[in-house]
């Protein structure tokens, strides 16, 4: 894979909101990103609400936090492999049976996933506002070589250069 | 070409992509077009039955020609030409 992002080349570029927090919804912008990426396309993802914690780090913690947010932090999933379906959940055997499936047809994990966006040099930004809002910190995010922090106009910016633009 | 035109041809490098799903052989042929020079051809190992559209239409966006695909059993080999 090549390790340094692809040239800015103006208007070849995605840009896409990540809000779901579904594990479905995640792999299927995950699987765009990547698609993209092979285009040659600049990628952006800005995660946002219930998308970051698709983007937390399962063996990190923070202090400093308040009652409400380490009851967020509690109750909702934390990192890529914690995700819940869309549908079919049950009560966890969803995922589970989804996992199995990926793993048996070729599919790549969702943690792989983020590697290989990682490599090639896809740029993920998280949107602080609704970071704060949910409580979470920073150096609770896992380790990502192109992350950054930063608010709508960074999100409108980008996708005002981008052929195409996407919500998922 | 043709699928006794595509056999005889000696490809430059072979990717193996068997077994991975989308976007595994897209990502595959994107990492080693990169070690090819300019009119090298490449040969894409996949099972995975969208690639065989997908391939193509990322030759025809990238520049680089595709040359045709070739069924073997339970895979089958897409050709293609760095622009």
């Amino acid at each position: 894979m090549q390790t340094t992002p692809p040239p800015d080349n103006g208007s070849d570029q995605l840009s896409m909101v990540v809000f779901s927090g579904d594990f479905d919804k995640i792999l299927a912008a995950m699987i765009i990103a990547l698609g993209a990426a092979a285009y040659d396309m600049k990628v952006n993802l800005f995660f946002t609400f219930w998308a970051i914690n698709a983007l937390r780090a399962s063996d990190k913690k923070a202090k400093g936090k308040n009652f409400i947010s380490k009851m967020f932090g509690f109750m909702m999933p934390k990192g890529p492999d914690k995700l819940a379906l869309s549908k079919l959940q049950m009560a966890g055997i969803g995922p589970a049976l989804i996992k199995g499936l990926m793993k048996k047809q070729g599919v790549a994990s969702l943690p792989e996933m983020l590697k290989t966006a990682g490599e090639l040099g896809v740029q993920i930004n998280i949107c602080e506002m609704s970071m704060n809002l949910m409580g979470f910190k920073k150096e609770e995010m896992m380790d990502y070589p192109h992350l950054q922090y930063c608010g709508v106009a960074t999100f409108l910016s980008d996708a005002q250069d981008s052929k195409v633009q996407l919500f998922i | 070409m043709s699928t006794a035109e595509l056999t005889r041809i000696k490809s430059d490098k072979v990717v193996d992509a068997r077994g991975t799903a989308c976007p595994g052989p897209l990502l595959a042929a994107k990492k080693a077009i990169g070690e090819l020079e300019t009119g090298q051809v490449m040969e894409v190992y996949s099972s995975d039955e969208g690639t065989k559209v997908d391939i193509p239409k990322w030759c025809g966006k990238m520049g680089h020609e595709y040359m045709g695909v070739v069924d073997s059993d339970s895979y089958f080999s897409v050709f293609l030409k760095k622009a």
